[in-house]
């Protein structure tokens, strides 16, 4: 057909919509996408030597970066530094979220409760979690104790908020109905409350496991000894930009990982939302 | 420039099918239709019967499958000020107000402040909206919106306006309100109008000619030419007859479709 | 903001001021690490007074304007232009995916590494942490934009330009005008942890001080004009967004 400058609309349509792509094909796509990356990596690297560009060493190809990460693999390094940091994640993310969620359900659903803890919350939550950091150091050494406690903190608050809001979100509709046919007390909490409120508690775990991945790189910085963070930095001192670049990867597989297992039990258990 | 006493829309053998070849599903057969200078023709029928996608053709928003359009003798290759659209969506700019959407054509043509600001005073007094102008959307009922949205084609003098069941996400009330409105306009205005709508009563009411159109694939069943006076009683006889008969030769359809 | 917040951040300053003094005066833990308002006041008042207080907001603010600046540049136009290009778009997709899922400071060394410990690291930083999230919500914004409004303005006479200048735009703002503001806010998030390191100056330099020099009072203040400073770009952008967006709750 001529030119159908039906192409400006039809191609901001098609262009701006994109197509549905079933599963597997996404999938596929989403391969491929990075693979293309990687090929793209390879060839500035490459580049980068070839013409001379500049000191190779500070773009190393991904061949380089996947080798050093064998390497520190097979001599069981790599696994000690990744087990240091998921420990601390761990049980940062999980003091954090106990925390937060407990608190959030009281907060959300007592007004004596929420009138205490929200002055504090709302003095403290403009203010950058890192740049508490060195409180805690100060308070607690430059031990594991400060880490963790630092990611407890840094956790807490998206947590906690989240629950507090997904209590206090719920249709008042609901809660009518459920009293109408006889709910109370405890009864009404765990039947209900907890129930409507999960979709936003799950949300807000979502929110502070990124965030526990987004911080404890730079609790791992300053005074540790083992931890992807550990090796990044350290990696800086002989310029070891392949376990730098390598570290970084690993812990963006960690935090995806994290991501997809909050996922996981989102959709199991607010199977209701999405029956599919 | 008008092909004198031509057809002012030339609808030639415009077929349209969608989807990768094999798998083809075949929206419109082929129509075959000539609308008149000031003439207003409704397209009607069940839905999937491709009546919009026959209007999107003309207005250049799809390419058929085969066939041509013809706008005062010139092909249709994409969507043009010379096809001014109606959608029932309203379709309004939110960021702009009133006169923002009313002008919107005479300024993409660069043409000067003063003349814009008789062409939006002329429209939004035919559509009765003038106290309404400095308004954002947002501030608007359905139907104001779709006044606007009427005063903007207008505005921008097109040969031929386009409307797509424009008024059916209006109440039963405001729907009613709007066809007397858009049948005074049209005798002020006399533009050449194709309008799509899924209402007998809308059609009887507002048309010159009522073209009812097969389920898929769509195809010309049968055309009515609506011999009523220009204003025109809901509840005359004569309208009541048009009615029933076009409703009779509908139901043959929607029971082919729930086939 | 409301009178409640307020009070609640009355509440909380009251509370604060009656563990830290009551502390001081008990003894539970040793005083330092429990600085009062006081303490932390007269911290503040001495930094303010030299004139430091002002150097190291200065500079943070510096950094984060250049940094976020540049990546703001690069987000809108990008963004644009990816949103409207079907090819672009799977070129671009790939990058995304992959460098997406990797928190931001975990690449901090690696900037100190490729621009040494001065201006143009931190810069740097801020823009490539301030980009990612940005350029993704930028062309989020451009695919929502309303495809029947494109038709509509086509209709009307457009030209592809028109289309991008008048229709595009100004329907993809809302979500630009969030984007940006959730791009400073990262800003901030992140420069304190990138003035740690190599840093002789700036916000998050003056509270790693205060560790070194066990000034826990110093942390403090320093924590607070960091929440004072955040809060108060927060409302300034909401203001300007409200403005700029009058039409879409306009009464």
């Amino acid at each position: 057909m001529a030119q159908f400058l039906s192409s400006v609309p039809e191609l901001m349509d098609a262009g701006l919509r994109g197509s549905r792509l079933p599963r597997g094909r996404a999938l596929a796509l989403r391969l491929g996408a990075v693979a293309a990356f990687l090929a793209l990596w390879s060839l500035l690297s490459g580049a980068v030597v070839v013409l001379r560009l500049f000191n190779p060493i500070f773009l190393p190809g991904p061949w380089l970066v996947f080798g050093s990460l064998l390497d520190m693999a097979a001599r069981g390094q790599l696994w000690i530094h990744l087990a240091a940091t998921l420990e601390r994640v761990a049980l940062g993310f999980g003091t954090g979220a106990a925390v937060g969620v407990a608190l959030g359900l009281a907060a959300g659903h007592l007004p004596p409760v929420r009138n205490v803890v929200e002055p504090v919350v709302e003095l403290l939550r403009p203010i950058p979690p890192l740049a508490m950091l060195p409180m805690f150091i100060v308070w607690v050494g430059i031990g594991e104790a400060s880490k963790v406690g630092f990611i407890t903190y840094a956790t807490f608050f998206p947590i906690f908020l989240t629950t507090v809001n997904g209590v206090r979100q719920i249709d008042p509709l609901l809660l009518r109905a459920a009293q109408s046919l006889g709910a109370r007390g405890l009864g009404l909490f765990t039947r209900v409350i907890l129930p409507a409120a999960l979709p936003d508690i799950l949300t807000g775990l979502r929110l502070g496991v990124a965030l526990a991945f987004f911080v404890i790189v730079i609790s791992e910085f300053i005074g540790a000894e083992h931890g992807l963070g550990y090796l990044i930095n350290d990696g800086r001192n002989f310029f070891l930009v392949p376990q730098m670049l390598g570290a970084a990867v690993v812990l963006g597989l960690l935090g995806y990982a994290g991501n997809g297992l909050v996922r996981l039990l989102e959709r199991r258990l607010t199977r209701w939302q999405h029956p599919a | 420039m008008t092909t004198a006493g031509g057809p002012k829309i030339q609808i030639q053998r415009v077929a349209k099918s969608f989807g990768a070849p094999g798998r083809a599903m075949e929206a419109l057969g082929q129509i075959d239709l000539d609308v008149a200078e000031r003439e207003l023709v409704c397209l009607l029928g069940p839905s999937g019967c491709g009546k919009s996608t026959l209007l999107n053709i003309v207005a250049g928003f799809l390419a058929p499958t085969s066939g041509t359009v013809l706008v005062d003798g010139h092909p249709v290759s994409g969507p043009a000020p010379e096809r001014g659209v109606v959608f029932q969506e309203y379709a309004l700019f939110p960021w702009r107000t009133v006169t923002g959407n009313v002008e919107f054509g005479p300024l993409l043509q660069s043409r000067p402040a003063a003349e814009r600001r008789r062409t939006v005073d002329r429209y939004l007094d035919l559509v009765g909206l003038r106290a309404h102008a400095d308004k954002f959307p947002v501030q608007l009922s359905g139907g104001m919106k779709q006044r606007v949205a009427i005063a903007r084609a207008l505005a921008n003098n097109p040969a031929v306006i386009l409307m797509d069941e424009p008024f059916g996400a209006l109440d039963a009330q405001t729907r009613e309100v709007l066809q007397d409105e858009l049948s005074r306009i049209q005798r002020v205005e006399h533009k050449t109008i194709l309008f799509v709508t899924h209402s007998i009563r809308e059609a009887v009411y507002l048309a010159d000619r009522v073209v009812v159109m097969t389920s898929a694939p769509g195809r010309i069943k049968q055309i009515f030419p609506i011999k009523l006076p220009e204003v025109r009683d809901r509840f005359a006889p004569e309208f009541t007859q048009y009615e029933s008969d076009i409703t009779r030769v509908v139901r043959e359809e929607v029971a082919k479709v729930q086939e | 903001m409301g009178t409640t917040r307020a009070m609640a951040m009355l509440g909380a300053f009251a509370l604060w001021a009656a563990l830290a003094h009551g502390n001081a005066w008990l003894g539970v833990v040793n005083p330092v690490l429990l600085p009062t308002p006081v303490e932390v006041g007269r911290v503040g008042l001495d930094l303010a007074r030299s004139g430091e207080l002002a150097r190291h907001v200065l500079t943070s603010l510096g950094r984060i304007a250049q940094g976020f600046g540049l990546a703001a540049l690069a987000a809108l136009t990008l963004g644009l232009l990816v949103g409207m290009c079907v090819p672009l778009r799977l070129m671009t997709e790939p990058v995304i995916e992959f460098v997406r899922p990797i928190p931001p400071l975990a690449f901090l060394p690696m900037f100190l590494v490729w621009f040494g410990l001065g201006e143009a690291s931190k810069v740097a930083f801020i823009g490539y942490t301030t980009f990612f999230p940005m350029f993704v919500a930028i062309t989020a914004s451009v695919l929502r934009v309303d495809v029947v409004l494109l038709r509509a303005a086509a209709s009307l006479g457009a030209t592809r330009a028109d289309l991008v200048r008048r229709v595009v735009l100004p329907a993809a703002l809302p979500g630009i005008a969030v984007a940006l503001r959730v791009g400073v806010g990262l800003a901030l998030f992140v420069i304190v942890g990138a003035e740690f390191m190599g840093a002789d100056a700036g916000l998050g330099n003056l509270i790693m001080e205060g560790r070194t020099f066990f000034n826990p009072a110093q942390i403090v203040m320093g924590a607070l004009v960091l929440g004072l400073l955040g809060s108060l770009i927060n409302t300034l952008l909401l203001a300007a967004e409200r403005r700029l967006l009058r039409w879409r709750t306009a009464a």
